[in-house]
């Protein structure tokens, strides 16, 4: 019997116990992960309130310290030591302390959300566990407190978007210039409360740090949550890394890991299907102070750059740094410029060492700050100063995001981030093709 | 178990760690009085509470003295409880940041009036007892500064003698405001739960 049914439909169903649930139903979820980070100390305060010794289950838990971590000031250092408290009250066997890496990368690596299940999080971003084809939404600190004290939470199952990708990308344009077309394309709101669903032949041309880029940045379109459908490259990655850190054999992590794997009905009901052509994107970048106000690189190319910046859960991996390693190599950043590097993790900043990167980006010029989400949110590690242009490789620009309003932000591929460092104004990173 | 299934919606609300700035005691149960403060579409959570405070800020009195701060610096100086935030298109899109609603709350905001909202800001509003109404038609019709009132029941928001209906909200919305949000919802809930237990 067919069901027409998508991902999400799917997803929620599996979540909430039931066979099968509508589109707009309403359905209580149990979450397989609950991710917080920083905000954990803030959560554990709420939580308080109700009373209780414990959380119910705190092998469901992950916390990760990285939105101000290593801490900048005495606040954010107390905030840091209660979460460490909460850790240690609660026996949380998945806390992840500074300097391992930013929450969305650090929970890939370590297999704690495989295909098929629910992570729920405190932060924006948790629609980034689509690219192994898991539902990740984000949810507020209230609602993070409520599910350590019940273990479930409300969610409406959202209606879904189709999104079919075709072709291939050309030489020099990335998954960041797809995804900021596809968000320019779409707009601010273009996926409000939708569960954006991908598909087509195009996605198995981009490699798994790639794919990481579109889900995690729907997150920009307003989407619930986003999906990929996972492949046995996907299956491959997440169970090398769920028997290393088990123990268990990886034939058996294997079978465990494909095992759950959803995939949305051939027939599924979607509002809306739209179809890109990877073959005609070009080099994007979003322009001050919208990341739906997206240009072609020539409309911007030029503009001088005070600080580049590449990292955070969008673009800190070890083929971000890889590519701007390679363009960087024998030259040197621009004078009046920075280039400040971030590594998404610690196994990304130990991969790149040992790969040369860092040293050839050393020997560039370029700065690195220690594994963790840097100044993506303006806590501190590179906070622009008034009216200094920053270009960099995160998911927002908006006005004030960094720390400073009077800054502007423009965002764009770790490729152009560094090409740009190096000429000290926006360029593509091979001028005669693009600019 | 179903914890966040209520029986019965609990008449008397308080809000949680909210200062009584206002005469109100519920979004849901009385009239909303105020002037509005209009802004555009996709009002992101970064304007209505910059991240650089995100760790740093506990009180919400201390977080209404920033709200807004990089879209309207005025606004947190001049704001009375009472008012109304009506806006465009998506407003609050951006981060999870429950500070972006608890500031509002805290500087006399009692609802906002909006085309669409952020997702996860509707639910954070929500969950603070911070009535979160779409209706495009009241957006339109309003003007900065004009006054506006809200009946909550009645589903009415009156600007200029011009009566506009919105839709009721979804009877979980509905029930986590009456309860005064999330919080004491989740209260009464496990209270209910131990209550049958034994």
């Amino acid at each position: 019997m067919t069901t027409n049914e998508t991902f999400a439909q799917k997803a929620l169903a599996r979540s909430a116990g039931l066979r099968h649930v509508q589109t707009g139903q309403v359905v209580d979820v149990r979450p397989d992960r609950i991710l917080s980070h920083d905000n954990t100390a803030a959560i554990a305060r709420i939580f308080a309130e109700f009373g209780l010794e414990r959380v119910v289950d705190p092998d469901r838990l992950a916390i990760t310290l990285d939105h101000a971590a290593p801490p900048p000031t005495p606040l954010h250092a107390q905030n840091h030591a209660e979460v460490r408290a909460f850790v240690k009250t609660n026996g949380v066997r998945h806390f992840f302390e500074v300097g391992r890496g930013i929450c969305h990368q650090v929970l890939s690596e370590e297999a704690l959300v495989l295909p098929g299940q629910l992570i729920l999080g405190a932060d924006s971003h948790s629609t980034h566990f689509g690219w192994l084809g898991a539902f990740g939404a984000g949810i507020g600190r209230s609602e993070v407190a409520a599910l350590w004290a019940t273990g479930e939470l409300w969610l409406r199952v959202p209606e879904s978007i189709r999104i079919v990708l075709e072709g291939r990308l050309s030489e020099g344009v990335t998954s960041k210039d797809l995804t900021l077309h596809l968000v320019g394309s779409l707009g601010a709101a273009g996926g409000l409360y939708k569960s954006v669903e991908f598909t087509g032949p195009g996605l198995e041309t981009l490699s798994l740090e790639s794919r990481m880029v579109l889900p995690n940045m729907m997150a920009e379109i307003g989407a619930k949550n986003a999906y990929l459908p996972p492949d046995n490259a996907v299956f491959d990655w997440i169970a090398n890394r769920l028997s290393a850190r088990t123990g268990v054999p990886l034939a058996t992590c294997r079978e465990e890991v494909e095992s759950g794997t959803i995939y949305p009905d051939h027939d599924a009901q979607y509002t809306n299907e739209i179809t890109f052509d990877l073959s005609t994107i070009e080099v994007q970048v979003a322009c001050p102070h919208k990341v739906d106000n997206v240009q072609p690189i020539s409309a911007v190319a030029g503009i001088r750059v005070d600080q580049a910046f590449i990292g955070t859960c969008t673009n800190g991996r070890l083929e971000d740094i890889a590519a701007a390693a390679e363009i960087v190599k024998e030259k040197h950043v621009a004078t009046g410029t920075r280039l400040l590097i971030i590594p998404a993790s610690s196994a990304v900043l130990l991969d790149a060492t040992e790969l040369g990167y860092v040293t050839t980006l050393l020997k560039a010029g370029a700065v690195f700050g220690p594994p963790g989400c840097g100044p993506c949110m303006g806590n501190h590690l590179g906070v622009p100063a008034p009216g200094e242009v920053c270009i960099s490789s995160a998911n927002r620009n908006f006005k004030g995001r960094m720390g400073e309003p009077e800054a502007e932000i423009y965002l764009a591929s770790p490729a152009v981030v560094a090409a740009s460092a190096i000429a000290g104004h926006i360029t593509a990173p091979n001028p005669k093709r693009h600019a | 178990m179903q914890p966040l299934r209520l029986p019965a919606i609990l008449p008397h609300p308080i809000l949680n760690g909210m200062p009584k700035k206002s005469s109100s005691t519920s979004p849901t149960h009385q009239t909303i009085s105020g002037r509005i403060w209009k802004y555009g579409d996709d009002i992101n959570t970064d304007v209505i509470f910059p991240g650089k405070y995100t760790y740093t800020l506990r009180e919400p009195e201390e977080m209404a003295a920033h709200a807004l701060e990089d879209l309207d610096p005025g606004f947190a100086s001049a704001v009375q409880p009472g008012d109304v935030i009506v806006a465009g298109r998506n407003f609050g899109n951006g981060s999870s940041r429950e500070q972006a609603v608890t500031c509002l709350r805290a500087a006399g905001i009692e609802a906002i009036v909006a085309v669409s909202f952020g997702r996860i800001y509707y639910r954070n509003a929500i969950n603070n007892g911070l009535l979160a109404i779409v209706c495009p038609q009241a957006v339109e019709s309003a003007e900065q500064g004009q006054s506006i009132q809200i009946d909550p029941h009645a589903h009415i928001i009156i600007i200029s003698d011009q009566e506009i209906e919105f839709p009721a909200l979804s009877q979980t919305a509905q029930k986590i405001l009456s309860a005064g949000g999330l919080i004491p919802y989740v209260k009464q809930s496990l209270k209910s739960t131990a209550g049958s237990t034994g």
